[in-house]
């Protein structure tokens, strides 16, 4: 089991720490992969509209830090990004039976948290043309929650691999991929020998680059899904079912 | 941080698990599908300036034995020239460890999602299958996974029988080709598929093979599986876009069906040849071997098979007995 990306400590293990730095970085991560699902769950699950569900994601990270309840996972039970979003069921229902007899709480904050962006996701989602998210329902919504979550997790890890890439020199490599994997403005792909001479290198350097991008990606992929991931088996489920492969069995 | 369009994501996701081709002539175009153990994609051949489908292992666990099960598919298949057998053209391992076989890209569909044809095209493509199926037996090669899905049928009527991941070698199948060094023994010999060990599909499954002991397993499996695609055929693939209610099936297949499918081997035809002759006597009109049929069914059958001559003889006596009453002679 040695290929198991080690690089980033586990967020989950992190929010239990008692050592309060500790928490407040695994805290910042926890935020930045979830804030997003939790925001969008919110808005069609609950119903509530985007000032609402924007105070409620705050409130929901703040009031899980200052409790300590998501450091109760227990693993045996059930996914951590399930018990996630029970948790925030629970929260979001507690929070309506108690609006105007409790204080909204917590003064703490984390990683800025771009509402904005998000709103607009929701009123463009391709699912429902015209009237966007909130029209889903039902089932939907667990999917929405999950398809969130993998959304933040692949622009993390494009975010990580551009910034690599330019912090070492592989711009064009960068570029590849974004043409190649990312860029879906064009209704076709481009062909290996199409990008080799937009970009003036050889086709082999195609397969090269869009390798070593790919390859990179998943790592980094791999490496964040694992600090999200309770255990090495609740690792394995989720990678099997994000990327159809067992991330133990090729080489990193 | 940018959010990515659900079109991206799709992409990056296929991409993260897209094989590393550096250093092979060819580049994906697109996934096609997933096999019992590989990802089949749409590749292009740059030297030769043709596509082809990639099959590439999955990512299992114990890999090592599943990589020698897919090479040793290539292998097999590679033995099996045979115009209903999809031609292979490389084999190889890749720099991420994944072993790939390159094989003729079939353009037409699997068929489960054919569109509705008559009876005599279905028994056809029986026919066609059991044709493919008889060869790689006479070679030693028994499929294993017979299935809607692991046959396609070409834009221009050809069939053609896929994925022999889990065919079983029996005897030497390169001997009796004449041909290279025989796949069981080499590098990388078939896999063990031990007692409990179940390959195949259920509803197309023999008996014997759903037990999991492979030594009871032989010629006889497919002919259980041939029936089963013979029964879909008949009956109405259970499929969203092509509902149940195909018709009545006649009595003479329905035997066909029951013997092709008895549960025990002993009971079932001897070899698939056998199914596919009594499948093409059924097309024709002659008689079956698997069933037994009544005078007036004989009758009926031959009325059916010999209607054009009984038409003309009909037609010239009502003409013989018109002149008689009128003209008296």
């Amino acid at each position: 089991m040695g290929s198991f990306p080690a690089t980033r400590h586990s967020v989950v293990a992190g929010i239990a720490s008692p050592d309060i730095q500790t928490r407040r970085v695994a805290f910042d991560a926890l935020v930045s992969a979830y804030w997003r699902p939790v925001y969008k769950y919110v808005r069609i699950k609950w119903r509530r509209d985007g000032e609402d569900a924007a105070d409620l994601t705050q409130e929901f990270f703040a009031r899980a830090f200052e409790k300590g309840s998501l450091g109760r996972f227990e693993p045996a039970r059930a996914r951590f990004r399930t018990f996630l979003r029970l948790c925030l069921d629970g929260f979001v229902a507690n929070e309506i039976k108690a609006r105007g007899r409790l204080k909204r709480g917590g003064d703490v904050s984390f990683v800025p948290l771009d509402f904005a962006a998000a709103e607009h996701e929701i009123s463009t989602h391709p699912a429902a043309p015209g009237v966007g998210m909130a029209s889903l329902t039902g089932h939907d919504e667990d999917d929405l929650f999950r398809q969130e979550w993998v959304r933040g997790l692949f622009a993390d890890a494009v975010a990580a691999l551009r910034a690599s890439c330019e912090a070492t020199g592989k711009t064009t490599q960068f570029a590849v991929f974004q043409r190649y994997d990312l860029d879906d403005t064009a209704d076709v792909r481009p062909t290996y020998s199409q990008l080799a001479s937009e970009l003036a290198i050889p086709v082999t350097q195609v397969t090269n680059y869009l390798a070593f991008a790919r390859r990179e990606l998943r790592r980094l992929v791999l490496e964040r899904l694992r600090s999200l991931c309770a255990t090495d088996e609740e690792f394995r489920l989720e990678a099997r079912e994000l990327l159809g492969a067992d991330p133990t069995s090729r080489p990193a | 941080m940018n959010a990515l369009s659900d079109a991206a994501l799709r992409r990056l996701r296929d991409a993260a698990d897209e094989p590393d081709l550096t250093g092979t002539k060819y580049e994906i175009v697109g996934r096609i599908g997933q096999g019992g153990m590989g990802t089949v994609y749409r590749a292009r051949d740059r030297e030769l300036g043709r596509e082809i489908a990639l099959k590439v292992i999955r990512l299992p666990e114990g890999a090592p034995d599943i990589a020698a099960r897919m090479m040793r598919e290539a292998r097999t298949l590679a033995l099996l020239e045979h115009p209903g057998i999809v031609p292979i053209h490389d084999v190889g391992t890749l720099v991420d460890g994944r072993v790939f076989y390159a094989m003729k890209l079939v353009r037409g569909a699997p068929l489960h999602e054919l569109p509705t044809t008559g009876v005599p095209e279905r028994l056809g493509i029986v026919e066609r299958v059991c044709e493919a199926v008889a060869f790689a037996h006479a070679h030693g090669v028994i499929h294993r996974d017979l299935k809607p899905q692991n046959v396609m049928v070409g834009e221009f009527g050809e069939v053609l029988v896929m994925d022999w991941g889990v065919a079983k070698v029996v005897g030497d199948a390169t001997a009796s080709l004449g041909v290279g060094s025989v796949p069981r023994t080499d590098e990388h010999p078939e896999p063990t598929t031990g007692h409990g060990v179940v390959l195949g599909t259920p509803g197309y499954m023999a008996p014997e093979q759903a037990a999991g002991d492979p030594s009871l397993v032989d010629a006889r499996a497919d002919v259980y599986a041939i029936g089963a695609l013979l029964r879909d055929l008949c009956t109405g693939i259970p499929d969203a876009a092509r509902p149940d209610g195909s018709g009545e099936v006649p009595r003479p297949l329905r035997a066909i069906i029951r013997r092709a499918m008895a549960p025990d081997p002993r009971d079932r035809y001897a070899d698939v040849t056998a199914l596919a002759q009594d499948v093409a006597a059924f097309r024709a009109g002659d008689r079956v071997t698997s069933y037994n049929e009544n005078l007036f069914e004989r009758g009926r059958r031959l009325a059916v098979r010999h209607s054009t001559p009984i038409l003309l003889v009909l037609a010239y006596l009502l003409m013989r007995l018109t002149f008689l009453a009128v003209f008296g002679r």
